[in-house]
């Protein structure tokens, strides 16, 4: 089962919240009186928390559902006359005042005199159950399911016995299974041998935590040797299952960090790996892209969505000319001289981070990671991908292609190759070496900005952002083998991937320490990397 | 270690002398603050809080009849530096005390410096506690005033009964989850209960982290995560947190390094219902605190501008610093140092921090849940002021040592067993 939590639930539940708002709105008055509402505006939190446990007892209480989602958001706002009233940020600076009771809108350019209904952990959490114990109720059966889920979070012997009463009325099969978990949990729980031996067949099929917790539990304390000899099994075949998921959420990981440090690293391929340049500005280059997405999303507020795409060639070209104008400003002048380029970039390196600090300040700015690119792909209770990295992996990729695609098929591609392998030679055939160097190298910045684009999202974007990718980069492109676009694809992958594996083990430290001994052990047998350079090329 | 070999290279910053006043009878207060590299986004606010503090004690009359003249010098997050720069303060510029530093490693450099010309440094950062030396002033939290009561509440008020300890792999964390370590087993916490993990600096790829994390807490115990991550990394963990789905009524991070300042430079979304401890927060509500605000955001000419704790605990060490040199009648550090034990001045939180004998001050410790607004809701606090600790009682080497600078012991490492102070004076 594929269930995306953000998207189409929200959906659903937009939706249903407009229904209910349209059939259930007077009802809302009968529900709340004003000692309820004075709780709500001044009471202390554990008044609140008391307040939300009680409301499902009322008759009619789903029509409380819209106010207690939007409490939970933390948009439930109480007018002076005590309406319900949700505020949320609207376009151009306004705020969309909605009147939960009548379902009126407007905008407006301030709160005025409305009150916030203060909350914190204690009353979320609250808040949460309660909407879950209402959903019950719901019609639409994901939404039903997407309560039972949250109770399952956390059994007890309440949200048993509210389950118990919605088991024999459940149609949908993918329901009851959920709760027939929930049940086995709390039959399990009473210790009443009679129920146990079904109460395991249940759990040892369910990936749930408080399954197997549970299982555990029971088997600490339980007589029966037949029961615990049960258990056990029950407890094998759970974590065989489990286990199976962990290797592929490693895989993943595993990916998704290789594929940040194939974006950071590829445009280096191609200065380091075509051109032979050390440079040092590498990191500040992606930076520079990152940036740019900073000044993208503030130029449009009110377009997040949008401005990640717009800065992605927004991104390439800024990093791209001043790729372009270091090259010509400074490395041509350094050709042959590695040690001058190393010194000279990294001087440059400096410059742009300080630049960087004085027009920005050396605060950290946020990029906003846009809602379609925000939480999960949950694949079932132990294996959820974060769909932020999954989007980073297929941009990866796309990418890689991209730039494949330039380097095999056209012209520019040609002509790079040409001076690489032989630059008299390509000249005598008239193509314009200084022409290309500069192409060649505006187009590994280019991408090093857009890398920039896709770290912008998942870390920090400030002064110092390059200075942790730039040994990364340099890392995958000599192991992947200088000059070769595959063999840094395969080398971020596979350093990614031994990263991850490595982690959970050594520890995050360690394992860096560990892949990069590997490193050093590997180029000491394998000078040219993973795919060395064959032909005239990699002799000269 | 490419890193450190770029970093030597740096070249080292100018001095950014602010003031080019050269008048005879000026009293100059060195600020030993990075405006460059990695740990300028949070020292560089530091400096101005000190240059407004001056200005303000100026616009007073100044100190002793004569003006205050800041002399500011940036050594660039750079540990070496520091020291360099400490040493031109006190030896060039005969400055009367130092405001300054933020790693506990730039401290740990400049120590030596102080304690051999025996100047003052006021050092307002929270930090790992060990330590108490006859030239430092240390007006930011130790462990027993931001760590053990943190641990307290999450235990006594949340119910919290697995651990995670994760922090950046430097001397900080891994003193203070050394010592919350211990403290955690004393009250009866079983090994199987904590889990601890170190990152490296700047980490930023959480996944398998952020995963075991989620693991660890779903055993049907309450979990929370007790955080001494620095600074830069935690936006990806916070971010990381929220894109798996751990919510804070989950699984609460109560942190010992996000402030206000962290938080105006993030999207807060994922971090709303997170903890944090402090000694101070820009939300509380008190005739000090407002003002101190007004005065801040007016100086640096922006209303968007945070106040956080370092910054208060610039606010305590200066006034009390102001105090004892009109105490001692003169700025001579070694008077200063004898008059300034015992001096009192109000906090901005609505009470008042002394400075005991072990150079330690008396400190309030608030519990803060983050709104998304970047502000912190004040859910719990300490009922009395807590006195620093130098020596943490939790640790078994340092169970039995005392720091008492009075005339009584003169000693920062006194060991109460033995009678004796140990060679080293810090």
């Amino acid at each position: 089962m594929l269930l995306p939590r953000k998207g189409c639930i929200g959906i659903q539940l937009l939706l249903v919240q407009i229904i209910l708002l349209l059939l259930c709105s007077p009802l809302r008055a009968a529900l709340m009186d004003e000692q309820d509402l004075a709780v709500l505006a001044d009471g202390s939190y554990t008044d609140k928390r008391e307040l939300v446990t009680s409301l499902p007892d009322r008759p009619g209480a789903t029509a409380l559902l819209p106010v207690l989602q939007t409490m939970l958001g933390g948009d439930l706002y109480l007018s002076e006359s005590g309406q319900l009233i949700s505020v949320t940020d609207a376009d151009n600076d306004q705020y969309r005042i909605a009147d939960l009771d009548s379902g009126d809108v407007t905008l407006a350019d301030s709160k005025g005199d409305l009150k916030r209904v203060r909350i914190n952990n204690s009353v979320r959490r609250i808040l949460r159950r309660t909407i879950a114990q209402l959903q019950l109720r719901a019609d639409d059966p994901a939404m039903r399911l997407a309560a039972v889920n949250q109770i399952i979070e956390k059994v007890d012997s309440d949200s048993v016995a509210i389950i118990r009463e919605y088991y024999s009325d459940e149609q949908d099969t993918e329901v009851r299974e959920a709760m027939a978990v929930v049940l086995a949990v709390g039959d399990l729980r009473t210790g009443d041998v009679a129920l146990a031996g079904a109460a395991i067949e249940t759990l040892s099929t369910s990936l749930e935590p408080v399954a197997l917790n549970t299982l555990q539990q029971f088997m600490q304390g339980t007589d029966s040797a037949l029961l615990a000899r049960q258990a056990q099994d029950a407890i094998d075949a759970i974590e065989a299952r489990v286990a199976v998921y962990e290797n592929i959420e490693t895989l993943y990981f595993g990916l998704s960090f290789g594929s940040v440090l194939v974006l950071a690293g590829i445009g280096l391929a191609i200065t380091f790996g075509v051109m032979g340049v050390i440079n040092m500005a590498h990191g500040e280059l992606i930076m520079l892209g990152a940036y740019t997405t900073y000044v993208i999303q503030q130029l449009m507020p009110d377009m997040i969505g949008i401005s990640i795409i717009i800065a992605i060639p927004a991104a390439f070209l800024v990093s791209a000319l001043a790729g372009i104008l270091m090259e010509r400003l400074v490395i041509r002048h350094l050709y042959g001289n590695p040690l001058e380029t190393l010194l000279a970039t990294f001087g440059i390196s400096l410059i742009l981070q300080q630049t960087v600090r004085t027009i920005f300040s050396p605060l950290n700015k946020s990029v906003i990671t846009p809602d379609w690119m925000s939480g999960l792909l949950e694949v079932n209770s132990v294996l959820s991908l974060t769909w932020n990295r999954l989007y980073i992996i297929v941009f990866c990729l796309m990418v890689f292609l991209a730039l494949v695609f330039v380097m095999k098929k056209t012209p520019l591609g040609l002509q790079v190759r040409a001076v690489s392998q032989n630059r008299n030679m390509a000249r005598a055939m008239g193509v314009r070496s200084q022409w290309v160097d500069a192409l060649t190298f505006g187009l590994g910045s280019g991408i090093a900005g857009v890398a920039g684009v896709a770290l912008s999202l998942i870390t920090n974007v400030g002064p110092n952002l390059g200075q942790a990718y730039i040994i990364d980069s340099f890392m995958v492109v000599v192991f992947g083998g200088v000059g070769n676009l595959l063999g840094t694809l395969f080398a971020g992958m596979s350093l990614g991937v031994m990263n991850k594996v490595l982690e959970p083990s050594a520890g995050a430290v360690l394992a860096k320490i560990l892949i990069l001994v590997f490193i050093i052990l590997f180029i000491q047998k394998r000078p040219q990397g993973l795919f060395p350079q064959r032909g005239r090329a990699a002799e000269g | 270690m490419k890193k450190s070999i770029l970093k030597s290279l740096a070249i080292p910053a100018a001095l950014l002398a602010s003031s080019i006043t050269f008048a005879a009878d000026s009293i100059k207060v060195g600020v030993l603050h990075s405006l460059s590299g990695t740990m300028a986004i949070s020292e560089t606010t530091l400096k101005d809080t000190m240059l407004m503090l001056i200005e303000e004690q100026n616009k007073k009359g100044g100190l002793l009849g004569k003006k205050l003249e800041p002399v500011v010098v940036d050594p660039a997050s750079n540990w070496p530096l520091f020291a360099e720069k400490a040493r031109e303060l006190i030896e060039k510029d005969k400055v009367a005390a130092v405001f300054g530093c933020w790693t506990s490693v730039s401290r740990k450099s400049v120590l030596p410096v102080f304690e051999e010309l025996n100047n003052i440094l006021f050092y307002p950062v929270q930090y790992e506690g060990e330590e108490s030396s006859k030239n430092v002033f240390y007006t930011g939290a130790a462990p027993n005033q931001q760590a053990i009561p943190a641990v307290d509440y999450l235990m006594n008020d949340v119910g919290v009964e697995r651990w995670v300890l994760a922090g950046t792999d430097y001397v900080y964390p891994r003193t203070t989850n050394k010592i919350l370590e211990a403290y955690l087993k004393a009250k009866g916490v079983a090994d199987a209960d904590i889990m601890i993990n170190y990152t490296p600096f700047g980490h930023s790829d959480w996944q398998s982290i952020v995963s075991d994390i989620k693991k660890f807490g779903s055993a049907g115990k309450k979990t929370a995560v007790v955080s001494t991550i620095n600074g830069d990394a935690n936006v990806p963990f916070y971010k990381e947190l929220g894109n798996q789905g751990l919510s804070a009524e989950d699984i609460p991070v109560v942190a010992f390094s996000v402030g206000e300042e962290e938080l105006s430079g993030i999207d807060t979304g994922p971090l709303v219902g997170h903890l944090a401890a402090w000694n101070y927060f820009m939300s509380v509500d008190s005739k000090a605190n407002k003002k101190f605000i007004k005065d801040w955001q007016k100086f640096i000419g922006s209303k968007e501008r945070v106040s956080n704790d370092p910054m208060e605990a610039h606010y305590i060490g200066f006034n009390m610093w102001v105090k004892a040199v009109e105490k001692a009648g003169t700025t001579d550090p070694e008077a200063v140092q004898k008059a300034i034990i015992g001096v009192e001045v109000p906090n901005l939180t609505g009470g008042t921090a002394k400075m005991l004998a072990n150079h330690h001050i008396t400190k309030p410790v608030l519990i803060g849940e983050i709104q998304d607004n970047g502000q912190f809701d004040v859910v719990w606090e300490t009922d009395d002021l807590v006195p620093g600790d130098a020596w943490s009682d939790h640790l078994p080497g340092s169970k039995d040592i005392v720091a008492d600078w009075t005339d009584k012991l003169g000693c920062g490492n006194y060991n109460t067993k033995t009678k004796k102070c140990s060679g080293q004076n810090y």
